[in-house]
């Protein structure tokens, strides 16, 4: 196993987000209603007219439901300060949300591109093109020294944030995760659990993103977030494989239950599910399932969430009819999910990975 | 351990490292939670340092007219006081930062790897950005071939500077 192979066990998504503001109108968070209605009017023409964007879906947020902005929270197009946001404000999003545009968010513009697996130097380069694009038609606030001029002075500089998604059941089973993120924490790079508090994360779900802006190029910042981020990989590689020599009776059990109880369960809270769906998701990797599995829990993770199942259910819902409507959900896509005792496990484990690795290992 | 903030004990513990100094902030749960923390999509510990609430979506909500501004910093081109600045750790404007500038210095110690920007320019901006560049290159340098008394090579700079001034008015 390469190390880029680690990365595509570990890493779900890579994201990058541009703040930008107009030289010579308030910044969003200062202006008055009429200012933010003037900006808008100028940001969501030039924003709509970008080649990327054709056929974009394209609203004022006044202008939707609270379950359709949850939507959009929960797939990450747009945060969730801007969620609570109205007048004046808009959201341009990429036909196939791979890029988004906020408009009138804490900046005027925050543009924001997502790739899967550990993408982040070709999201910056389809982003930084867009950027380009829309620098045409719009005069950025910008300064030599400080750079691009930004509401809060933690964006200043390159208005750059770079993040990426990281699933790290190894590292937490062998625990060892509170180390590894220390260690990250260490070198200024924030990491945070994407659900719950601390090292104690739901469905063992991370993210790692820069927290400097200012007096680093974008491709000096991002380097050193891939960099960081292969090593997080590798530790989550090496995790998984010491956990299957040594304990893979527990790993097999710990995969099966999950299986079981995703499989046949009637009422399942959020909590319980991306915890399974985690495991489900390793045993993907360690070819307890087919290859697919791997992504099918990634778009479960997605549409297991609240606003997702009362889009799907076209009502809104009580948490205990939210409870029944996901393990429905559950249960119909993987029911055509062998039990991983029945699938042919012939294989010799030390075989998963390649003779190379192993020595790269040692 | 005790909470930074207050006398509870801390429970959540945080480190950074910029520009060669490590930060280390103890959190209590609930000013963990009060700070954003906890808060899945908003935390970023910059923030945190730098501000006394951790919402960052929270608005500026005094009215502009009602505020007292007689003595006290105000930006011009949007009204933004140094009294918001205190409050919300944010700026107006663009133009705030031409206003603000002892503030934002203070504000910066210590938040990024480095004090100038180094990366993108708008394409736009690229030509007089270098000029800017070139220009507080040759200011440092003149003022290097004063202190020096190194006459010849000032004289020499000055006129180098006059020249690119001459370009800018000429554009
Ligand atoms: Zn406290
Ligand atoms: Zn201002």
């Amino acid at each position: 196993m390469t190390g880029a192979k680690a990365d595509e066990c570990a890493v779900i998504t890579s994201r990058i987000r541009l703040a930008r503001n107009l030289r010579g109108h308030s910044f969003p968070g200062w202006a008055k209603k009429k200012e933010r209605e003037e900006t808008l009017a100028i940001l969501r023409p030039a924003v709509e007219e970008l080649s990327a964007m054709k056929d974009a879906f394209s609203r004022e947020l006044a202008d939707l439901t609270s379950v359709q902005k949850q939507v959009l929270v929960e797939r990450h197009l747009i945060s969730r300060e801007h969620a609570a946001r109205g007048d004046g404000s808009g959201a341009v999003i990429e036909r196939r949300q791979s890029f988004s545009i906020m408009l009138n968010e804490e900046d005027h513009l925050r543009i924001q591109a997502i790739r899967p697996g550990l993408k982040l130097k070709e999201a910056y380069e389809s982003l930084s093109a867009l950027d380009s694009e829309l620098e045409e038609k719009l005069e950025y606030a910008f300064d030599p020294t400080l750079g691009y001029l930004t509401t809060c002075p933690t964006n200043l500089g390159t208005g750059l944030r770079a993040s990426a998604m990281l699933h790290l059941p190894g590292l937490v089973l062998s625990d060892q995760i509170g180390q590894v993120l220390q260690a990250v924490n260490k070198i200024g790079l924030a990491v945070r659990g994407l659900y719950g508090e601390g090292t104690e994360s739901l469905g063992n779900l991370y993210q790692i993103s820069n927290q400097s802006t200012l007096g680093e190029s974008e491709e000096t910042i991002i380097g050193r977030l891939e960099r960081v981020i292969t090593q997080v990989a590798m530790h989550e590689k090496n995790a998984r494989e010491k956990l299957m020599e040594d304990d893979p009776d527990m790993v097999a059990d710990k995969i099966g239950r999950a299986y079981g109880v995703l499989r046949n369960a009637y009422i399942i809270d959020s909590k319980e599910a991306l915890n399974h769906l985690s495991l489900l998701r390793l045993g993907g990797n360690l070819e307890f399932f087919p290859q697919e599995t791997v992504q099918m829990c990634d778009s479960l993770l997605m549409d297991i969430q609240q606003a997702h199942l009362q889009l799907h259910a076209g009502a809104k819902l009580s948490p205990e009819k939210r409870d029944t409507i996901r393990a429905e959900i559950m249960r119909s896509r993987l029911q055509s999910l062998e039990s991983p005792d029945n699938r042919s496990r012939t294989k010799d484990q030390t075989d998963r990975y390649s003779e190379d690795d192993n020595q790269e290992n040692a | 351990m005790k909470c930074d903030y207050c006398d509870s004990k801390a429970t959540v513990f945080l480190t950074q490292l910029a520009e060669g100094q490590m930060k280390k902030v103890c959190l209590c749960d609930s000013c963990a939670k009060e700070r954003g923390v906890t808060d899945p999509t908003g935390f970023s510990l910059a923030d945190m340092l730098l501000t006394n609430f951790g919402n960052s979506g929270a608005k500026i909500k005094a009215p502009r007219t009602e505020r007292l501004t007689g003595g006290a910093k105000v930006c011009p081109e949007c009204g933004f006081t140094l009294e918001d600045l205190k409050k919300v750790r944010r700026f107006g404007c663009g133009n705030c930062y031409n206003v603000f500038t002892e503030e934002l210095a203070a504000m910066l110690r210590g938040m990024h790897k480095g004090q100038s920007h180094v990366g993108k320019v708008p394409e736009g901006l690229m030509e007089s950005h270098y000029r800017y560049q070139r220009m507080e290159e040759l200011r440092g340098k003149l003022e290097e071939a004063i202190s020096s008394e190194n006459y010849e090579a000032a004289a020499e700079l000055r006129d180098e500077i006059r020249k690119l001034d001459e370009e800018e008015v000429a554009k």
